[in-house]
């Protein structure tokens, strides 16, 4: 039998192969003829246009008796025009904390980053999952690279660098319309599902990631493996995307399994109400399963409780919504825009646990869990480089099912973690652009994520980018 | 817009028939959503702005189908990646754009979410206007101190009509080579406008003769090849640097220069904010004249005939010289 699959297989990918360099050839062919047609146009131009004689790099150039301030035979100097376009983004920070960052928690969720407590360092991908430190301190530089590869396939690198660590961000080939309206990508990327979490931090309207956006996504959900977008040719912008990957990141983990092990399919639909609003509604779900992750909880006599999921089926649907408003669609004087999001995640398995009270060797039991948040937010640029920012969060701890829970050994409000909570936060910001390429930001949160206590965060950012001019996404 | 079938038997068994009816169903929708794609055998084309719509118009006539991307009131360096303009980057066959990154702050964003490959660079569906010109303004050295300054020379290069003519010629070039079919319906037109064209250029020059020699403010560089080729002189921007809003202080700095050394008109294209325009006006008694910078910036500007037109008769009311 396998002796056939292989077969099949080796046929099966020939074909592709002989398919694909007979396109290849008649391309080739298809551009030489065209730069031949090009040649042609510009020498037809240049027999034309009078001045011709002194310039052989642009074609046609107009007749004037006096050409003030010109370099008329300079070449342009920056666009690299072989090179990638770099940029680099700066980022540093001060935080005014009034509780210990180290004990920031988003009560009632397990955490991202695998332990219940911790500030920035523990995070993995992405960043940390708390707050940051207290102080000034300079945050990840990130630094990124892109080009064509080739006429089918453009590259993109962005790496976080701090302190000796350089964190791979995003690193993919992306093809676009081979078929049209299809777009594939491979490689490291951002999922595409709901709004934020595609966009790199420097990107965001606030200091820091929505709360739900942490507890479901861990700040980016990136991951390792192909993306296949289509836009579909309607006169509304319709997206389907479709992603398969390793599905390493949390909520999944390493599993060493050869196929994929996070499924995530997304649907964006947008369009504009006249000249002065467009939006973009999406929906988005996410499959993928943890064999690996473990977290730590605690009773509330500080015994330790370790958790290892064995088997768990982590599912995620999440909403979005995005409003952008500017007069007659110019944003320079004043813009408004409002975004919200919505998850929900439901986890099923099996779970590993191990009592310190108890004493005995580790435990199996179940794992079941229905949690979901929203946030939502308004920017207004009520003047030029001036913006303010509101901002609320809401999440809800929601049912659990627990191994320790069901065998009757502690209850769920003994638990420090994973009991009862629903961590609330709301902030204010207000931000001035010196340029399109600095921004200036100071933020204000009362944050109630942990469980009793609410800490006040104000936290002064600038974002500056050197390098390539950025261009943003909706 | 709604492309999912909506289930209707959700108590009998999924069999067969029902199975075949979705599918039919799913596939007339695809199908209905695919239409406007498909209906006509013109040339679909992606005008980033005005001025670019109104000559594919000029050009192809009744076989070009034009989607103009942004209005003259949008200042077309900034202009968010809107979903609308994925989707009609999704079906167009040719983009016009003025290039020489005037929209390198969305057009790429828009280049690589609409996998469209027949107007990605180096296509014949993909057309830079400014690439077929002189441009003005090419600066030996790039700093963004400053501001953000257009590293290839400046783009606004449809402000001067002889540019018009030349890139005129090459867009029903392009045209033709994408629409062999119509190759010499193009090349008509193309010839029609450019006797129209170059009548005009001669009637523009003698109405302008007086304007030699005026000196404008402008917000932005985006006049220097009206005032180049009118043989004008721009003597200040009101904003300080390419791209950097003007501060009060700026302001304040900008009235003391204009009144020791006065000019003769402040410029304000449709899209600026007029505040600044109007404060500076008032301290200094230099008139302030509403430029429609583009197709449709005024009244008057219908198309690009009126354009300029309008554009040469608002500064010579504002010299005085009409
Ligand atoms: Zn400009």
């Amino acid at each position: 039998m396998s002796r056939i699959y292989l077969a099949i297989a080796i046929a099966l990918s020939m074909s592709f192969s002989v398919a694909a360099w007979a396109q290849d050839q008649s391309e080739e062919i298809d551009e030489l003829r065209q730069r031949v047609q090009e040649l042609e146009e510009r020498l037809d131009q240049q027999s034309t246009t009078p001045e011709s004689a002194t310039t052989t790099a642009e074609p046609g150039l107009p007749t004037t008796a006096d050409q003030p301030a010109t370099t008329s035979g300079a070449p342009a100097p920056t666009s690299n025009k072989f090179n990638p376009a770099i940029s680099l983004i700066l980022n540093a920070k001060y935080r005014y904390f009034k509780l210990d960052p180290n004990t920031y928690t988003v009560g009632g969720f397990v955490p991202p980053g695998g332990h219940g407590h911790g500030g920035e360092e523990e995070g993995g991908h992405g960043g940390g999952f708390g707050p940051g430190d207290r102080g000034f301190s300079l945050d990840e530089t990130e630094l990124a690279f892109s080009a064509n590869v080739d006429p089918y396939w453009f590259g993109f690198v962005q790496a976080g660098i701090l302190d000796g660590e350089v964190d791979i961000e995003e690193a993919y080939i992306q093809n676009s319309g081979y078929v049209p309206g299809l777009l594939v990508k491979a490689g490291r990327f951002f999922s595409g599902m709901g709004y934020i979490n595609e966009q790199h931090p420097h990107a965001w309207d606030f200091v820091d990631a929505p709360l739900v956006q942490l507890a479901m996504n861990g700040i980016n959900y990136g991951d390792d493996g192909v993306q296949l977008r289509y836009v579909a040719p309607t006169p509304l912008f319709l997206e389907f995307g479709l992603e398969a990957g390793r599905g390493a990141n949390f909520p999944g983990s390493e599993r060493n399994k050869n196929g994929p092990n996070a499924w995530v399919g997304f649907v964006h639909l947008g369009g504009d109400v006249g000249f002065s609003n467009s939006y973009q509604i999406g929906a988005s779900y996410r499959d993928t399963t943890a064999e690996e992750r473990e977290f730590d909880d605690e009773d509330s006599l500080g015994n330790e409780i370790e958790n290892h999921f064995v088997d768990l089926k982590s599912k995620t649907y999440g909403i979005d919504f995005v409003w952008k408003w500017a007069p007659n669609g110019d944003p320079s004087v004043r813009n408004f825009k409002f975004q919200a999001e919505y998850y929900r995640r439901t986890e099923d398995g099996q779970l590993e646990y191990d009592l310190d009270m108890a004493g005995a060797g580790p435990l199996e039991g179940p794992y079941k869990s229905e949690q979901d948040g929203w946030y939502a937010q308004g920017v207004w640029q009520f003047m030029p480089r001036w913006r303010v920012g509101v901002r609320y969060d809401l999440l809800d701890s929601g049912t659990l099912e627990y191994g320790p829970i069901t065998d009757g050994t502690i209850s769920r409000e003994d638990l420090q973690q994973l009991r009862e909570h629903k961590p609330e936060r709301a902030t204010i910001m207000v931000d001035f652009s010196s340029s399109e390429y600095t921004r200036f930001r100071l933020q204000y949160s009362e944050d109630k994520a942990r469980f009793d206590e609410t800490d006040q965060q104000l936290i002064f950012q600038y974002v500056v980018s050197l390098g390539a001019h950025g261009a943003h996404k909706f | 817009m709604s492309a999912t079938p909506e289930r209707t038997h959700q108590n009998v068994m999924l069999n067969m028939e029902t199975l075949m009816r979705q599918l039919i169903v799913f596939f007339c929708i695809t199908l209905a959503c695919a239409l406007p794609a498909v209906a006509h055998g013109k040339v679909r084309a992606f005008a980033c702005e005005p001025e670019w719509a109104a000559l594919l118009e000029e050009l192809g006539g009744n076989q070009v189908k034009v989607y103009q991307a942004t209005s003259p009131k949008q200042d077309p360096h900034r202009v968010e990646a809107r979903p609308s303009l994925i989707a009609r980057m999704r079906v167009a066959d040719l983009i016009v754009c003025s290039g020489s990154d005037l929209e390198i702050g969305w057009l790429p964003v828009l280049l690589q979410s609409a996998g469209n490959r027949d107007v990605q660079p180096g296509q014949p569906g993909y057309f830079m206007a400014s690439d077929y010109v002189r441009r003005l303004e090419v600066p030996d050295r790039v700093d963004r101190s400053m501001g953000d300054v257009h590293p290839s020379g400046n783009p606004h290069v449809h402000l001067d009509p002889r540019n018009l003519a030349i890139i005129a010629t090459a867009l029903s070039k392009r045209l033709a080579e994408i629409d062999r079919e119509n190759a010499e319906f193009y090349q008509t037109r193309n010839v029609t406008f450019q006797e129209r064209w170059s009548a005009s250029i001669e009637r523009w020059e003698r109405e302008a003769i007086d304007l030699k020699g005026l000196r404008l403010v402008t917000y932005h560089r985006d006049a220097i090849y009206l005032v180049n080729w009118l043989g004008m002189e721009l003597t200040t921007t009101i904003e300080p640097k390419p791209g950097i809003p003007p501060s009060t202080r700026h302001l304040s700095k900008l009235l003391s220069e204009l009144k020791a050394e006065p000019a003769d008109a402040i410029v304000r294209m449709a899209f600026n904010d007029p505040k600044a325009p109007t404060w500076l006006s008032e301290r200094t008694g230099i008139p302030v004249v509403e430029l429609p910078y583009t197709v449709g910036g005024t009244k008057q500007a219908k198309d690009l005939f009126g354009l300029f037109d309008d554009t040469i008769d608002r500064l010579k009311v504002a010299a005085g010289r009409s």
